[in-house]
């Protein structure tokens, strides 16, 4: 008897040896979030703060203000002659226009941010050179603390859509192409087990999850120095969790698809929700509150918030325990009855 | 001696209704253990879905199953265990080897051969680390088989397991029946050839319609011809059914493709009589053949229709 795996390992090494012979899957799990995450990293990428386009209006003047206005790291002076300045202030694509001899005239509108830092930029540059003293002395410090960046917050989205999809594609694709391919068929006409079937799944989802985390992590880490700042272990926890979530959600989705494209289908109405609402690229505060509680128990929600707060603010697990909750209920319910509503032939 | 306690497989009124089909309507068997028994019919006669329905794969509209003395209703994982078959479509695992496959099925049962035992009978050796998805026909259908093997069932059920193999594989198969046979093994097949079914079965159901209309041995069926021949003959025009009628030791005749087909005993008697018959009419003859009777004469008898639409 020992010479034989209890049939859950057969099925889940099976299943992983499929997967890892199936080079498309492979592109999309490990290739296509590592080319995302290249994407965005380098939209997004930190660089110094776009200069506000001024004008200054063409006078003999002129010339000698573009200088000085040069010199603050803020602006970007143009010489614009009188009917241009107007033009180009009116359309924005100046912020400030500067005119006036003697009497220094500052044009802009008010309610634009930008157009008030360059006013107050342009004045301290034109203030400065005309002789004025600060009498209190300043000191600038800037902030570019690793966490705080949009990638860091940009990642453990990825991450988590990355989890999402892979584990219900994972799962979705292949019991529907069994079940067209009347394999399900010829399993259930043996002593298998249907649920260690169906477990097998989720254990083969976790091994090829390890690779797909491993390899975002490593790659993110060394490419935009996005650093885990909470338990190695609890994230691994978070994942494994997630990937329960969504090995169920897939097994429920695809228990009595008869097809490819319906299974399709109906992944992606699942998946697109979560896509938009569950704070993978935004942050989804911006949702109105009463929208809050039902986008907080969205899996995927779960499982960005759970990995954010491990990565970036290195939360304990007690803090992430209600995020951890919610997942493991969306897996196990959605195993329960995708067991029980599942279409074998 | 077909009585229930010594059947294999016994059922009684069996019957699947679909939307638009009777699959199954109303059908008794009872296989004997140790027997080979055949299931013939022509396309759609509810082949497949009676031996789903002995499978414990489908569920019957009416009638009562019972394998190796149990109902699938409260013995599932017993029989499971004691029962082996191969599906007449089933696409393994593609991107897995023969070898791969074979311990994945052996792993789902309490004893049975080794993977590798199972290769050498089934001459898949060669192919044991070969991806299932670029086997051919044949190998395929014999890790089908393989996979039916695995447990040691008392039972093999099979699909048109040749359905498409070239002669020699065919050979094979049959060789692997014989030999699961010569350990007491009982078997339910379907298939279209006759040949096969004269072969290998000791018993023959013929179905149409999801009816039974004849059931014996090879021997039995052909003997209810009650002619060791037949002739079949086509004239310009059409020869009328008075002629055809009036010729001597025959056993019936019916209309086939654009002539008539005759059951006689005798060739050298019939065959001179069909000539004279023929010019006394004034048509012309175009072609006539004779063969010995065999199975496929018998369904054309007992329907009017061929057993392979080809
Ligand atoms: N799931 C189903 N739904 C509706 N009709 C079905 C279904 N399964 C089979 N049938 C119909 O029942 C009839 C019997 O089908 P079955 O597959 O049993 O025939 P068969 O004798 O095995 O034919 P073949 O030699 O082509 O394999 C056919 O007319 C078929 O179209
Ligand atoms: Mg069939």
């Amino acid at each position: 008897m020992s010479e034989y795996n209890p049939p859950v390992i057969e099925l889940t090494v099976t299943r992983l040896k499929e997967f890892l012979r199936e080079t498309e899957a492979i592109f999309w799990v490990f290739g296509f979030p590592l080319l995302l995450a290249l994407a965005l990293g380098f939209a997004f990428r930190e660089k110094a703060p776009d200069r506000i386009p001024i004008g200054i209006v063409d006078a003999p003047n002129a010339k000698q203000r573009l200088a000085l206005l040069s010199r603050s790291p803020a602006l970007l002076p143009r010489i614009y002659d009188p009917a241009a300045a107007e033009q180009v202030l009116r359309t924005g694509k100046v912020s400030l226009l500067v005119e006036g001899t003697g009497v220094v005239i500052y044009r802009f509108d008010a309610t634009r941010p930008d157009s008030r830092v360059a006013r107050l930029e342009a004045d301290d540059a034109l203030q400065a050179a005309a002789g004025r003293r600060n009498p209190q002395p300043v000191r600038d410090q800037l902030v570019t603390e690793r966490g705080s960046r949009y990638i860091d917050f940009l990642i453990p989205g990825l991450l988590g859509m990355n989890i999402m999809g892979t584990g219900m594609w994972s799962v979705g694709f292949n019991v529907v192409n069994a079940r067209t391919r009347k394999l399900l068929k010829r399993l259930i006409a043996t002593p298998m087990r249907k649920s260690d079937y169906l477990a097998a799944q989720f254990l083969a989802r976790l091994g090829f999850l390890f690779l797909e985390v491993i390899t975002l992590l490593v790659f993110t880490r060394f490419v935009f120095g996005v650093r885990v700042n909470g338990s190695w272990l609890l994230l691994g926890a978070i994942c494994v969790a997630g990937a329960a979530a969504f090995s169920g959600l897939g097994i429920l989705i695809a228990s009595r698809a008869k097809t490819i494209e319906a299974v399709s289908g109906l992944m992606n109405v699942v998946m697109m929700p979560m896509w938009l609402c569950s704070g993978v690229f935004f942050s989804y505060e911006r949702f109105p509150d009463a929208a809050k509680p039902y986008i907080r128990a969205l899996p995927l929600t779960a499982l960005n918030d759970a990995l954010r707060g491990v990565m970036t603010e290195g939360l304990s697990a007690a803090r992430v325990a209600p995020q951890l909750g919610i997942m493991l209920a969306w897996g196990v319910v959605s195993f329960l009855v995708g067991l029980k509503i599942f279409r074998w032939q | 001696m077909n009585d229930v306690a010594s059947s294999a497989i016994f059922c009684r009124g069996l019957k699947k209704y679909y939307p638009d089909v009777k699959a199954v309507d109303g059908l008794d068997l009872s296989i004997a253990r140790g027997e080979c028994f055949g299931l013939l019919g022509p396309n759609g006669a509810g082949k497949t879905t009676t031996i789903e329905i002995l499978e414990g794969l489908i569920t019957a509209d009416a009638g009562e199953v019972e394998v190796l003395g149990m109902r699938w209703e409260g013995h599932e994982a017993e029989l499971r265990e004691r029962i082996g078959l191969a599906l007449q479509e089933t696409q393994l695992n593609e991107k897995l080897t023969v070898l791969e496959v074979l311990r994945l099925f052996r792993s789902f049962y309490r004893a049975g051969p080794s993977p590798a035992e199972l290769m050498k009978q089934l001459s898949l050796d060669e192919k044991m680390n070969s991806r299932v998805g670029k086997l051919s026909g044949g190998q395929k259908q014999r890790l089908s088989v393989a996979c039916g093997l695995v447990g040691d069932p008392d039972i093999l059920f099979l699909d048109e397991p040749t359905t498409g193999l070239d002669p020699q594989s065919r050979l094979q198969l049959w060789d692997v029946v014989a030999r699961f046979r010569s350990k007491g093994g009982t078997v339910l097949l379907t298939t279209h050839y006759m040949d096969e079914a004269q072969r290998l079965c000791d018993r023959i159901a013929i179905v149409d319609h999801g009816r039974l209309i004849a059931l014996g041995t090879p021997a039995e069926l052909i003997a209810s011809l009650q002619a060791s021949n037949v002739v079949e003959f086509t004239t310009q025009p059409l020869l009328a059914e008075a002629f055809v009628g009036a010729i001597p030791t025959q056993h019936g005749f019916i209309r086939h493709g654009e002539g008539w087909q005759l059951r006689v005993d005798s060739l050298a008697v019939s065959v001179p009589a069909i000539i004279a018959s023929i010019e006394k009419s004034g048509t012309r003859l175009v072609t006539l053949s004779t063969h010995e009777a065999t199975l496929e004469d018998v369904f054309v008898s007992l329907t009017g229709r061929e057993l392979r639409d080809e």
